[in-house]
Order: C-alpha cells, then sequence, then structure tokens
C-alpha cells in the first residue's frame, strides 16, 4: 500500500478558514455579550460612582433602586405600556393582516401605508406625535373649534395618561410590522384549509378563531417575542415625545438606566438599574424558550 | 485491480452508528449499486468515499492510494447529485470548466476536455446556457457531464435519476449504461430504486442501519436473497410469505403442508421454525400449475389490471397471496382456479436468525 | 318571455355587499388614521408660524413656505451652534456607510461559515449570538464604553461603526446563516469535488446567488443605523452627532420660541432617508423584516 500524502488535519487548524472567519462572533458573543453582561452585573454589587471601582456594597443598590419613586414610576409605566402594547399590537396587527388577506384590491397600497411609519425612528414618531398632540394647537384644538368647547385631550401634560400619549404613538409605529408578520403567517397556511371549511360551512370569523388561529400558534410566538422585546428597550420614543416629563410622570427604565450611568454619574445605580432589565428579561424568556425548545423533544 | 476499497469504515453521529464496519472491495470497471431504503446510510457511504464526510474509523482507497484524509477533489473522482447542483449564476460552459479552472489547468486543455464531455453526453447546443434555461434531463446530462470532464477514474452518483418524471428517468437509465459501456470507469451509483439497480448493476450492494446486508450480482440478489430483508425488499410486486415450520423436507403452515423437493438448503436440512418465500411471479396458475410439487384450489379476491400483467390477490394456508399473471389472463374477481409453484424456487428463512436455510 | 331563471353560468354576485363595503370601509379608515401623521408634518412644514397658530393643524397650507425647510437644513440651533440639521445628515452618512459595509461584510462570511463549514463549538457560538440578541443593550452598554476607550475609539466615528457592527451581528448573521442553508447542500458538495476552497466557494458560489439577500441586509441596516439615537447619542461627541440626536435636541430645546413648522421640517428631513428606502424598496423590505423576524 503506498503512503498517503495527505496529511492528518490537526484538530485546531482544521476548518481553519471558517475559524478565522467566525473570530468577530466569538468575540462578540464572548466578550461583548456574555463578558460584558457580567461585567455590569458584578459592578452593580459595588458602590461605583464617576468610575467603575471594585469596593462591594452587596444589595445596596438594589435597595436603593426600589425606594427611588422614579424608579417605581418606571416599572408602572413600563407594565402599562407593554400590558396594552402587547394586546393592542397582536389585536391590531392580526386584523389588518386579516382584512388584507381577503384577496382584496389595493393590498399593496394599504400595506405600504400600514407599514411605512416603521420605517420612521422612534425620535421621529415621538417628535411627529408630540406635535398632533401639542394642546395648543393639535388635535385639541381642532375638537374645540369645531364647536365642541370641552373636549379634553392633553395626554403629554397629564401625568395620568401621559404613558398612554406615548402607547399611541408606539402603536401607529410597530402594528405594521407586526402585521407583515401575521399576513406572512396567514400566507403560510394551506388553501386547502379555507376549501376544507367552506366545504364544511364554518363561517369565515369561526374559521379564523378555531382553526387558523391555533395554526399560527408560531407565528404568535414570534410576535410576542418581537413585541416584547421592543417593550423593554423602549428609550427613544420617549426621551423625543416627552422627555420623561411631565415632570417624571412618563420615565421608563431604559431611560433611569442612562440617566444614572451617562449624567447623574452614579454607575453603580445604572448598573442594578439595567441588571433588573435583564432579570426581568431572563423571566419572560425562560418560560417561552423552555416552551419552545423543551417541549419539542417530547413532540 | 482494485479500483476503491472500502476498509472498515465505521461512521458515528454521536450515539448514533450511521455506517458499522463496512468492507468493500470495488474492481476495476464495475458498476457498483448501493441499494437501500432512506435512512440505511448507503448516501451516507457514497459521501465518505468522496471525502465530504469524515469517518469516525477506517480507510478508504481509490487506486491503491489510501485517500481517507485526501480532500475531495484530491481523490479523483467526478461525483453527480440529486439535485443537480449545477452553480445557477455559471453557464453550462462555466459548470463543466470550474473544477478544472480551480486545478489551475491551461486553458487549451479545459477547452479540449469540455468539447469533449459536451459531445458525448450531445449538450453542444447548450454550452452558453445557464441552468435555469435547461430542462431537467438536460441539467442532469450537464451534471454528468461536470464528472466526465475531470478525466478521473471513478464516479459517484447520488440518486441521479429521483427528481427526474419516470419517462425521462427511464431515458437517463439506459444512457448511463451506455456511458458506462463505452468509458469503463468505475462507478458507484446510489438509490432507493430497484429497477435502477436491477438494470444497471455488476453487482448492488443492499444496505439496512449501516450494515451491508448482501453484496452481489443482481440475479443472484432477486434468486438467492440472503436474509428476509433482502427477500422482502428486492422484487415488485412484493414476495410472499407463509410462517411455518421446516419439518423432514416440508414445509407446514397451520393445516397446510407444502413439500420441499428440490429446494437447494445452505447445510443439512434441520427441522427449524421457518418462513417461507415465494415470489408473486414464480406461482403459476391453470395447466401450468398442474405438475408442479406444489398445488392448490384457490379463490381470487381482488384482480389488478396493469397492462403488461395481471395481478391477482388470493388467499392460501389462510395467508392473503400475490399472484402475478398474464396481462391477458381472464380472471375475475370470485373465480376459483388451480395454482402452484417449484419449492426450487422459493426462500427459507429461519425464523429467529431470519437468514437464509 | 316569462322563463323561470334556473342557476346556470357564474352566480350573480353584487359587487358592494354588505361585506365588502365593511372590508374596505374599515381599511380605508385604518389606511387615514396611520397615513395622517405624514399628512400633519407635511402641512406644518410648509406654512408660516402666524398660520399655524391661527388654523388647525389638518387643513393645508394657504400660502406655501418653503423657508421652514431651508432653515431646518441650514440654520437651526443646537444650543449656541447653527449650522441647522445639515451637520447631523453629514454625519450620519459618515457613520452609515462603513457601518453598513463591515457588518454585512462580516455578518455574511459568519452566516456563510455557520451554514456550510461548522466546526466544534459554532453552533454555541452562534446560539449565545442570538441569545444576546435579546439583552438589553443597557447591561452593555458601559463595558463597551470601557473597550472601546481601550482601543481608542470612544468618541469617534469609528468607535459607533465598530458598535453598529457588533449590535447588526445577531439579526444578520441569522439572516446569512438561514438564507446559505437554505442553498441545496448538494451545490456546496460539488464545489468541494471541483476543488473550491472556504473562500472560492464564499466569492465564486455563494454570493454571486445571494444578491438578493445582501439588498435585504443593506436595507435592514441602513434604516436601523440610520434611525438609531441611544448609541450615537453615548458613543459619539456633540460634533460627531448622528441626524437623529442633532434633531432632538434642535426640537426639544427649551430656548427660543417653538417654530413648528421648521421642527416638523427637520422632523421630515431625518425621516426621509429611511422613508425613502421604504418606498422605493418596497417588496424587499417587507421581505427583509419578515425573513428577520419569522425564521428567527
Amino acid at each position: 500500500m503506498s503512503s498517503s500524502k495527505a496529511r492528518k488535519p490537526s484538530g485546531l487548524f482544521r476548518n481553519l478558514s471558517a475559524k478565522i472567519a467566525s473570530v468577530p462572533m466569538v468575540l462578540t458573543a464572548l466578550v461583548v455579550f456574555v463578558g460584558g453582561t457580567a461585567w455590569t452585573v458584578v459592578y452593580s454589587f459595588t458602590s461605583s460612582k464617576l468610575l467603575p471601582k471594585l469596593n462591594f456594597v452587596g444589595l445596596d443598590q438594589y435597595e436603593r433602586l426600589w425606594s427611588t419613586r422614579r424608579w417605581l414610576i418606571s416599572i408602572e409605566n413600563l407594565a402599562i405600556y407593554g400590558f396594552f402594547s402587547m394586546i393592542f399590537t397582536l389585536l391590531i396587527g392580526f386584523t389588518l393582516a386579516a382584512l388584507l388577506d381577503r384577496k382584496i384590491r389595493g393590498e399593496n397600497v394599504f400595506r405600504t401605508i400600514f407599514l411605512y411609519p416603521f420605517a420612521l425612528s422612534f425620535v421621529v414618531t415621538g417628535l411627529a406625535w408630540q406635535w398632533i398632540l401639542n394642546p395648543d394647537l393639535g388635535v385639541q384644538n381642532v375638537v374645540r373649534s369645531m364647536g365642541w368647547e370641552s373636549f379634553a385631550f392633553n395626554p403629554l401634560n397629564d401625568p395620568d395618561i401621559v404613558i398612554y400619549g406615548i402607547l399611541i404613538a408606539g402603536l401607529w409605529q410597530g402594528t405594521g410590522l407586526i402585521m407583515v408578520i401575521m399576513l406572512a403567517g396567514l400566507r403560510g397556511i394551506d388553501e386547502d384549509i379555507w376549501k376544507a371549511a367552506r366545504v364544511d360551512g364554518i363561517g369565515t370569523i369561526k374559521t379564523y378563531v378555531r382553526v387558523i388561529i391555533p395554526m399560527m400558534r408560531p407565528v404568535f410566538v414570534t410576535a410576542l417575542v418581537l413585541i416584547a422585546s421592543g417593550i423593554i428597550k423602549i428609550y427613544d420614543l420617549v426621551v423625543a415625545q416627552t422627555n420623561g416629563g411631565p415632570g417624571i410622570a412618563s420615565e421608563v427604565p431604559a431611560k433611569y438606566v442612562i440617566n444614572y450611568m451617562f449624567r447623574a454619574q452614579n454607575l453603580a445605580q445604572g448598573f442594578a438599574a439595567s441588571t433588573m432589565m435583564l432579570v426581568s428579561v431572563i423571566i419572560i424568556l425562560i418560560p417561552w424558550a423552555y416552551l419552545e425548545f423543551g417541549g419539542k423533544k417530547r413532540g | 485491480m482494485t479500483s476503491v476499497l472500502v476498509k472498515d469504515l465505521t461512521l458515528k453521529f454521536g450515539a448514533l452508528t450511521v455506517l458499522d464496519n463496512l468492507n468493500i472491495d470495488i474492481p476495476e470497471g464495475e458498476f457498483l449499486v448501493l441499494l437501500g431504503a432512506s435512512g440505511c446510510g448507503k448516501s451516507t457511504l457514497l459521501n465518505c468515499i468522496a471525502g465530504l464526510l469524515d469517518p469516525t474509523d477506517g480507510e478508504i482507497h481509490i487506486n491503491d492510494r489510501n485517500v481517507t484524509w485526501e480532500e475531495p477533489s484530491g481523490r479523483g473522482i467526478g461525483m453527480v447529485f440529486q439535485s443537480y447542483a449545477l452553480y445557477p449564476q455559471m453557464t453550462v460552459e462555466g459548470n463543466l470548466s470550474f473544477g478544472l479552472k480551480n486545478a489551475r489547468m491551461d486553458k487549451a486543455e479545459i477547452r479540449k476536455r469540455v468539447a469533449r464531455a459536451a459531445e458525448i453526453l450531445q449538450i453542444e447546443p447548450l454550452l452558453h446556457r445557464k441552468p435555469a434555461a435547461l430542462s431537467g434531463g438536460q441539467r442532469q446530462r450537464v451534471a454528468i457531464g461536470r464528472a466526465l470532464v475531470r478525466d478521473v477514474d471513478v464516479f459517484l452518483f447520488d440518486e441521479p435519476l429521483s427528481n427526474l418524471d419516470a419517462k425521462l428517468r427511464a431515458d437517463l437509465r439506459v444512457e448511463i449504461k451506455r456511458l458506462h459501456h463505452n468509458l469503463k470507469n468505475t462507478m458507484i451509483y446510489v438509490t432507493h430504486d430497484q429497477v435502477e439497480a436491477m438494470t444497471l448493476a455488476d453487482r448492488i450492494a443492499i444496505m439496512k442501519s449501516g450494515i451491508i446486508q448482501q453484496l452481489d450480482t443482481p440475479t443472484e440478489i432477486y434468486n438467492r436473497p440472503v436474509n428476509k430483508y433482502v427477500a422482502g425488499f428486492i422484487g415488485s410486486p412484493e414476495i410472499n410469505f407463509f410462517e411455518g415450520a421446516v419439518e423432514d423436507g416440508a414445509f407446514v403452515t397451520g393445516d397446510t403442508q407444502f413439500t420441499l423437493a428440490g429446494y437447494a438448503f445452505q447445510g443439512d436440512a434441520a427441522n427449524v421454525p421457518a418462513w417461507l418465500g415465494i415470489r408473486p411471479e414464480h406461482i403459476m396458475s391453470g395447466d401450468a400449475a398442474r405438475d408442479l410439487p406444489v398445488s392448490a384450489e384457490v379463490q381470487i379476491d381482488i384482480v389488478e389490471p396493469m397492462g403488461s400483467d395481471t395481478l391477482a390477490w388470493a388467499s392460501l394456508a389462510g395467508v392473503p397471496i400475490r399472484i402475478r399473471m398474464d396481462g391477458q389472463a381472464a380472471v375475475s374477481t370470485g373465480d376459483s382456479i388451480l395454482i402452484g409453484f417449484d419449492p426450487a424456487r422459493a426462500s427459507l428463512f429461519d425464523k429467529t436468525t431470519e437468514l437464509r436455510i | 318571455m316569462a322563463d323561470v331563471i334556473t342557476p346556470r353560468g357564474p352566480k350573480p354576485r353584487r359587487r358592494f355587499s354588505r361585506t365588502n363595503i365593511m372590508l374596505y370601509g374599515t381599511l380605508i379608515v385604518v389606511a387615514a388614521y396611520y397615513a395622517l401623521p405624514l399628512y400633519v408634518m407635511i402641512v406644518t412644514s410648509l406654512k408660516g408660524m402666524p398660520e399655524i397658530r391661527i388654523g388647525n393643524i389638518f387643513s393645508p397650507p394657504v400660502e406655501i413656505t418653503y423657508q421652514p425647510w431651508v432653515k431646518a437644513w441650514a440654520e437651526a440651533c443646537t444650543g449656541i451652534n447653527c449650522e441647522g440639521l445639515s451637520r447631523g445628515f453629514w454625519n450620519s452618512v459618515k457613520i452609515l456607510i462603513p457601518s453598513v459595509i463591515l457588518s454585512i461584510a462580516i455578518a455574511s462570511v459568519n452566516g456563510y461559515a455557520l451554514a456550510n463549514w461548522k466546526f466544534k463549538g459554532s453552533e454555541v457560538f452562534f446560539t449565545i449570538l442570538i441569545v444576546g440578541a435579546f439583552i438589553p443593550y443597557q447591561v452593555m452598554l458601559y463595558p463597551l464604553v470601557i473597550i472601546l476607550r481601550e482601543l481608542g475609539l470612544y468618541g469617534n466615528v469609528w468607535g459607533l461603526v465598530l458598535v453598529h457592527t457588533v449590535f447588526g451581528m445577531p439579526i444578520l448573521t441569522l439572516l446569512f446563516r438561514n438564507y446559505f442553508t437554505s442553498v441545496p447542500e448538494e451545490l456546496f458538495k460539488a464545489a468541494r469535488v471541483d476543488g473550491a476552497g472556504f473562500w472560492g466557494i464564499y466569492f465564486r458560489i455563494m454570493l454571486p446567488m445571494s444578491l438578493p439577500i445582501f439588498v435585504v441586509a443593506i436595507i435592514l441596516q441602513v434604516t436601523g443605523i440610520w434611525n438609531d439615537f441611544l448609541f450615537g447619542v453615548i458613543y459619539t461627541k456633540p460634533a460627531d452627532y448622528p441626524m437623529t440626536v442633532q434633531l432632538n435636541n434642535i426640537v426639544n430645546s427649551v430656548q427660543g420660541i417653538k417654530e413648528y413648522n421648521v421642527n416638523m421640517a427637520a422632523t421630515l428631513l431625518t425621516g426621509l432617508v429611511p422613508l425613502i428606502i421604504y418606498f422605493a424598496s418596497g417588496k424587499l423590505f417587507v421581505r427583509g423584516i419578515a425573513a428577520g423576524a419569522v425564521k428567527g
């Protein structure tokens, strides 16, 4: 048997080009995502002010965090915004998608109109709605000048409802995306399902509720994850539309974090707040990941 | 002379053993077909030979050279894929010459080889088209051409005809056979289609769960399957099985007894529980059945006329059986007819080992 | 003739059935609602301030003026600086071009390696990358400040480019990995039998057949980076602020009287780049977000 000229490629150098090409990904994953997160969590237990220092103070930062009114308002706002944003985005997104899926004329025009806000930044969205909701010259003024003198709709200056003013803008910007995803999901459903439902004499709405929506479970899950991760990140919209005002009535956690890290020079307080954001994401994601991936193995 | 030698080849994905200690010796110029149901490891074996998968253990030699650690392009093979795998943005000519350009062959030689392959496969008019503008049959021809220009001794085919419709498949099958006849290269051909296997192969390797069940000529595999799996896998319509036992030169199933006179036992005829298999085409009917050692009167349950022949279903010894009859046979449901077979054409398998006895 | 009509041929259909009126009615009302903010921005930006003060935000301008646009572009003030939004626009362009090129180049090669050249651990890193996409940015903001400072890139445009590359990596890698995975594996095997290596297959086989996905990635990145506010505000100095940050500073500045027409012109100017891309690319934009979202 003649000897082979090929060398046994040793473990490290096998597939070398692919490994070199993956260096940026490995660095991002390990250094920034894992390393950065761990760093922030560790330093959230310190008393770092202007510069990060490793003088541990236990849970002090968290105690302070949860006794700060501004943080509690931020959390409350996020909860209200998140709850309604979740429900309305799914509801509006699915309804619009279902309407567009009825083989209508001008589908492209409608879809283009529903989706264009998504192309705009949160800053642009916030500023546009700040202007529309302007109490002296915006919608309130228009309705009053039409004769309804006592009409009042001034969310951006009313601490009790300011978060709903932001919600209106957020829904306007984000529902188009969910509509597109829902529409893709609806288009993915076999035409024969509709034929079968028609032969069985099941009405359109009943078909949607009993057959189509259960079939679209994965699409709804994707949509939920997208909406949820968007909600937690909400920052620019608030900065542009109200900058947290009036007073601190529309503060949100992301804004609290950035404020303490980069303006108030109280790093560890910012780290603690961002760690709480991370914890809330984990609380949302773990059950989801368990259902999605843990369930698949069994079934 | 040995062209391809597979030695103790084992491939595991984690705990799953896909190929289990395989040994095949393929002489130069042989057309070997790897046949099996999906998931039996036949494509995996081909990919190992091509160098597209790394084996867990064992060696692969091509032309007496150990190529186990060699890159696919350095093994002296050409390969044809099921989905054609033509590079969509290159013309037919570009597809044919891509490998040669990678090998930095000089331009005149490339042109010569492409021209020769195009002539053999009659695809000269297509050379400047893109794959998207070709029909399925033409695409597969180009894919074969891509293997041809490499001027190698070993051709690997991975289910090359599976994506084609029935008529084209039959045409290209003949063409591949002709190609082998003219070129006399070693060819290893993976398929799940037993007609392709029977018509093309010099030898067939029937695989199941990563193990070669039988490696032999088509005739031998058809007539003398080594185990019950092979007997059931080869032949369409499927072979009929009776469950029973060998008892002193006869096969006993329930109240019925078939004589085994003329059956060539592998060794001594022991009295053991066994399966008896008889192919539908080996069951005779009418006058032809009268003088056979085993015969019986049966009632026809159902008739499936297929033009060239007719498949009749009946019940014998309490087992539903298929009988393959002439296409013009005048039988209909409810008829009582005489059938019979010659035990010499049957196969007996041990009940526990399922091996031929 | 008084024949009884027997059903024959196509079933008669009313063009304006109740269902249809409801369907189109709903869609038109909702579409009007979605279009309204854009309309209001446009008409406001074309009015003079006196008209805005006495008028109705929905009414079209009586006297069209382009002065607010000129002012927004060239004269609007942030603090003491009165160069208008043009500076932010060019800053954004300077950030955008290298960020888009770098992030897509890295992510496409990454996705290709993950789809076709898996190595031990590659899937683990990929999983970390995708899970990392769900971590709130806030957790990683400060560590990145330190990393950039160590690299000498903090507060400079290249630092921001790096940040965009890092945070664009999960979605882009996913996009490319999914695309390259959908390319038949046999094509890749054929190229290997033909003697092409890692880069040969990438440049000669994969790149030419994946132009659509590159366009999708470009659309995704251009709109995403152009619309970014958070990273711009944190990782650049005021002189390098991207357009969104500068816009916010102009509109929400507390000094002076509010010029709503200039503000709306500035807002529209900032929204113009992604809007043009959106209206021009149409289906590809939709495909991009659907590919990024549904498959993930």
